[in-house]
């Protein structure tokens, strides 16, 4: 699997965001994205997720199927967690799982990997903001699929879940997966290195 | 499918958990049609003449009650994203949340009418009627309302502004239910006539709702 980009620029309501950016990405490879606010780290993820369109460029995924676009090969983890306060982690796990299809872990066991087994029935509204996160990253575990957008993934979380996550990646890099990362923070895993640049 | 089934699922959970907020428009439908007699005065017979037509046009305004958090809710909490990113097409993920919507919302109306109709004086045929057009009618309204929700999704406050937009396109609905319940009644023109044209206003209201809510939210993020 390999997602090729070449070329891509960005305009917003008339102010350009970045152009001809070029990169490639094979399976096992993580890439961190860095760069001051506003230089379109977020952006750039959400492009990738196919929830904006590009002004210009080329988007190449190349995997087993290739009809499959990129919105469903991604997962993408932004700043907002999509959870419901009403809702127990199980039940947002569970349905995230039927949803996304390519159901993998059980929800059961991604709540125990990310160290929220013992919150598993309680509604989401109790969590506090790192258990959210970790929640989030749970969201990852219940379907396969092999190419991760995470957007500061590591905020709000304390030493060991950094870790933990840093667990989380380095698995799915080894079974083949692909990680894009934007951050702020050194992350805890070997990466790639793209900069972004304060756009003028 | 099993997306489209767990996607009615969810909603219809959360609607019905505390905050979910699937008893305000039935509740909002109760104290419209409790209020109409004290303003009415106790007429009875100029109560049960009217007394469908009260029965609709609270109903609309009942449906307009919840409509504004129909995809503003998964907007915010960037769970729009994720659906967008799911399998599911786009028109199936609205049309599997309108469903779900008007099971909470819309239904609970329909069958609620035949008990508020004891207040408003009514013939059980006419409650009959009023049951029976609803059941028809308030998919319809749900159905336009969803494009207007998908436009205002964006928009904090966006309830009257989603009420302007819609309610124009509520009006033929309208008409033909009350005509339908008036119909069932006795008069000039069979049931059958406006009943068709009600549900075919429905089955439209269906499809057009559908695709062009689903436009309006891919359109809100270009």
């Amino acid at each position: 699997m390999k997602l090729s980009v070449s070329g891509l620029a960005v305009t917003r309501s008339g102010r350009p965001i970045f152009s001809k950016l070029s990169f490639t990405l094979a399976s096992g490879e993580a890439l961190a994205l860095t760069g001051p606010n506003g230089s379109g780290k977020s952006t750039l993820l959400r492009i990738l997720a196919g929830l904006l369109p590009p002004t210009a460029g080329i988007i190449e995924w190349s995997g087993g199927d290739d009809d499959t676009p990129l919105s469903e090969v991604a997962h993408y983890l932004g700043h907002r967690d999509a959870l419901k306060p009403a809702l127990t982690p199980l039940e947002l796990l569970s349905f995230w799982r039927s949803l996304l299809g390519q159901p993998a872990v059980d929800p059961l066991a991604a709540l125990e990997r990310v160290g929220l087994g013992h919150a598993a029935y309680l509604p989401a509204a109790y969590l506090s903001a790192g258990q959210r996160r970790r929640l989030s990253l749970a969201r990852l575990l219940v379907a396969h699929r092999p190419l991760w957008l995470l957007d500061e993934p590591t905020a709000a979380l304390d030493q060991a879940s950094e870790t933990m996550f840093g667990d989380l990646v380095a698995d799915h890099l080894t079974r083949g997966g692909l990680a894009i990362i934007a951050t702020h923070a050194p992350l805890p895993i070997p990466t790639r290195t793209l900069s972004l640049k304060a756009s003028a | 499918m099993n997306a489209f089934f767990a996607l009615i699922r969810r909603d219809i959970l959360l609607a019905t958990r505390i905050g979910g907020g699937a008893g305000v428009g039935l509740v909002f439908f109760l104290m419209l049609v409790t209020i109409m007699p004290f303003a009415i005065g106790p007429d009875m017979v100029l109560l049960a003449r009217i007394g469908p037509a009260i029965l609709w046009v609270a109903a609309l305004l009942a449906t307009l009650i919840g409509l504004d958090r129909l995809f503003q809710a998964d907007e915010e909490d960037g769970s729009l994203d994720l659906l967008r990113m799911s399998g599911l097409p786009l028109p199936l993920v609205v049309l599997a949340k309108v469903i779900a919507h008007w099971l909470v919302t819309g239904l609970p109306l329909a069958l609620a009418a035949p008990f508020l109709g004891l207040l408003l004086a009514l013939e059980p045929q006419a409650m009959l009627a009023v049951t029976v057009t609803l059941l028809a009618g308030t998919p319809a309204l749900t159905f336009i309302g969803a494009t207007g929700a998908a436009l205002t999704a964006g928009l904090r406050r966006g309830g009257l502004i989603l009420a302007v937009l819609v309610m124009p396109l509520m009006i033929p609905v309208l008409i033909f239910g009350i005509s339908a319940t008036s119909a069932a009644l006795g008069g000039p023109i069979p049931f059958q006539v406006p009943f068709a044209i009600l549900c075919g206003l429905g089955l439209f209201a269906m499809v057009t709702g559908t695709i062009s809510a689903a436009l309006a939210i891919r359109a809100s993020e270009a």
